[in-house]
């Protein structure tokens, strides 16, 4: 269990499944780093940040390495039905392989896809948004945040990952882990069943959008910014990636911040 | 007698016009693919108590909603008055319920006046919404023409429905009052009260010809207006309820996984599968993949093609189309429902037979640009009033695109090549996946 006056851990083995299987052991859980997660220098810095929430919290884990691959999320919803099963068959062999349950993923689009479209294909597991996974640490008491307060006196808001909020009905954990923190949370203009997506779903992150008036995740900004938030909250590296790129196209670049809301727990509970 | 012999003429010329334009719909919706939708019966029927029968999305919109409620429980309820007409109308009577029901009565008749007030006040208000105020989901070009004259056709008409009901029973209350023969005590007549000075000044015969006038032409703008409504996008008064019974019961964000690529995608990794094993003779020729025309959708989404109002909280929910790009969920759906129209009447044309008339929904009606503009968000599904799933479509349709006819934007086609290459949608060496657990 993490103390918050023990010293930050500074670094600590991630293994593998194949390292784990190795040695004996069965991990708790399997972390689903996904694409972005694991390639995007942005996005690193969120699975470090869920990495090191696991390693302080206690929870055993591991993760496939070199053995994950694409989810074929993008691939389904840009058409490709043949690539997307080819991904899954590939990976659903190699979870079952390993008899894998339980799986948390950063990723609300691996999430969506692992949770309700591998069934079908022999894969079943119990998947969970690393933010549900979160909230029940938190509420086990496994994870305490620092004192000293952090984010004491600013302003957060959520913008809801389109797979995790609409496409599975998940817009409460999210948002009871933010309330751990000391901040006030608080909603844009249009949240939870009406919130705006960012512009990067259905494989819109992998080409430019069709010729328009405007980009989605500047209007997204637009919302952030009439939300008075200090930091903007997301819970999808894609969803990371637009909103940045949104607040710098705003010229709001050190007045308002995004984090994953692993980062702000992270930050909160000294663990970066 | 007379009366009665017209009355059931037309009556049954009303119902015959109203069943053959439903066979010719439900043939269209059934050349659809199959799709079963039998299971979770009890979740199926909930959903569409609470969707459609109690309007559970309507008041998304607050104003709106609450006006349709008024002119949907108006409706629902005044309808109960066409059970006593359609009688009235057969059996030569005139008011038929007064006596068996007495003081019911006239809180029916009432009530049904107070309800009527409201469908008049919610459809002036519609009327000046759609044409007056610049509302942008009702501008959208994809309602240029007919979509907007159907739309003002039915206000109008309800308008004028609802003011011959009260016109009838103003001037039956004048006979009433008058004591003219046939005109027994009944009814309450709180709002058309307010009508009477509009009559008062007719002689009696005058007031019977009125009373007799505004009973003919209520039950026959009703019947007529019966034959019409399953030309129109008023039709979603009839589909709403079996569209959201079969409504999408699994997570907005899982999309159906394709049977028949499965089957493919496990015989190519059976070691033991012949690829050229030559298929058995019976084997049917394989459907396409994807939905290149409206035939290719399924009968679900046919169906929600003909049961969408266009009322556009999909398009105005639309990040795409909220950003000035070309799609439009809204228009997803008509053109779905007027390409399997125009497929239906060629068939009609043809003696039932379907040829090829070298158009289909993707490409004619629907291009690649609106598809590619998706971002999958499911907005769309969300705010429609019915649970209707034009990403559904879309999506299908990308099926098509890709799968069918090997057709994507240049970085899509790139991304593909990577997640088969590498298994990342970038093209970042798989060997690399692991190496930011070097510097936790």
């Amino acid at each position: 269990m993490f103390e918050t006056d023990e010293p930050k851990m500074t670094s600590f083995h991630i293994p593998t499944m194949a390292e784990m299987t190795a040695n004996g052991n069965t991990p708790e859980v399997l972390f689903w780093v996904g694409c972005a997660g694991s390639f995007d220098d942005r996005a690193k810095r969120i699975t470090k940040a869920i990495a090191k929430i696991l390693n302080a919290a206690g929870t055993s884990f591991a993760v496939l390495g070199q053995e994950e691959s694409c989810s074929g999320d993008p691939a389904k919803r840009a058409g490709n039905e043949f690539l997307y099963q080819m991904q899954a068959a590939q990976n659903i062999a190699i979870l079952n392989g390993y008899g894998i349950n339980r799986i948390i993923t950063g990723c609300p689009h691996c999430f969506n896809v692992l949770k309700n479209e591998y069934p079908e294909l022999g894969g079943n597991y119990e998947v969970q948004h690393h933010t549900q996974f979160i909230r029940e640490l938190i509420e086990q008491g496994k994870l305490r945040m620092a004192d000293g307060g952090v984010f004491k006196g600013k302003k957060i808001t959520f913008h809801d990952p389109c797979y995790l909020g609409r496409g599975n009905g998940e817009y409460l954990a999210p948002r009871e882990v933010i309330a751990s923190l000391d901040a006030e949370l608080i909603e844009m203009r249009r949240c939870k069943q009406n919130g705006l997506c960012c512009g990067a779903g259905g494989a819109q992150m992998f080409k430019e959008a069709e010729n328009g008036t405007g980009e989605v995740n500047h209007a997204r900004t637009e919302d952030v910014v009439a939300s008075k938030a200090d930091i903007v909250a997301t819970g999808c590296p894609f969803c990371n990636t637009m909103m940045t790129d949104g607040v710098k196209h705003a010229n709001k670049e050190g007045e308002i911040i995004v984090k994953d809301v692993a980062e702000l727990i992270a930050e909160a509970a000294d663990l970066i | 007698m007379m009366s009665q012999l017209i009355f059931l003429l037309l009556l049954s010329t009303g119902i015959f016009f109203f069943a053959r334009r439903i066979r010719f719909i439900q043939r269209n919706i059934r050349s659809g693919r199959d799709v079963d939708v039998s299971d979770q019966k009890v979740k199926r029927w909930k959903t569409m108590a609470r969707v459609a029968l109690g309007q559970g999305k309507m008041t998304a919109r607050p104003v709106a909603g609450i006006m349709h409620i008024l002119i949907y429980v108006g409706f629902v309820i005044i309808n109960l008055e066409m059970l006593e007409i359609l009688l009235d109308g057969l059996l030569g009577t005139h008011r038929i319920f007064a006596q068996p029901l007495g003081r019911v009565y006239n809180v029916l008749i009432g009530s049904f006046e107070w309800l009527a007030a409201g469908v008049i006040l919610s459809c002036v208000v519609f009327f000046i919404r759609r044409n007056a105020m610049a509302i942008a989901r009702l501008r959208s070009r994809e309602l240029a023409g007919w979509p907007t004259l159907d739309a003002n056709i039915i206000l109008v008409v309800e308008v004028l429905l609802m003011f011959a009901f009260l016109s009838m029973n103003a001037t039956d209350g004048i006979a009433q009052m008058r004591g003219l023969p046939h005109y027994v005590n009944a009814g309450s007549f709180p709002v058309s009260q307010w009508l009477m000075p509009l009559y008062v000044g007719l002689s009696d015969a005058g007031i019977v010809a009125v009373e007799r006038g505004m009973w003919w032409f209520h039950i026959a703008g009703v019947l007529a207006f019966l034959v019409y409504v399953p030309y129109s996008k008023h039709f979603h008064i009839i589909l709403a309820f079996p569209n959201t019974y079969f409504s999408d019961l699994t997570p907005a964000g899982a999309m159906n996984n394709m049977e028949s690529v499965t089957r493919e995608v496990k015989l190519m990794m059976d070691p033991s599968a012949d690829p050229y094993a030559t298929p058995a003779e019976s084997a049917e020729p394989p459907a396409p993949f994807g939905a290149k025309d409206a035939t290719d959708l399924t009968w679900k989404q046919l169906m929600e093609s003909y049961s969408c109002t266009e009322c556009g909280r999909c398009t105005s929910e639309c990040p795409a189309n909220q950003t000035g790009k070309l799609l439009s969920p809204r228009k997803i759906m008509m053109d779905t429902r007027d390409r399997i129209e125009e497929i239906g009447k060629a068939r009609d044309a043809n003696g039932g037979q379907w040829e090829s008339d070298g158009k289909t929904l993707l490409g004619h009606y629907i291009t690649e640009e609106e598809l590619w503009a998706c971002t999958s968000c499911q907005a769309c599904v969300q705010a429609c009033p019915i649970n209707i799933s034009p990403m559904g479509i879309i999506l299908d349709m990308r099926r098509s695109l890709i799968m069918e006819d090997s057709k994507s934007p240049e970085s899509i086609t790139s991304m593909f090549n990577n997640i088969e290459n590498n298994g990342a949608p970038w093209a970042f060496p798989a060997e690399s996946r692991g190496d930011w657990t070097q510097d936790v």
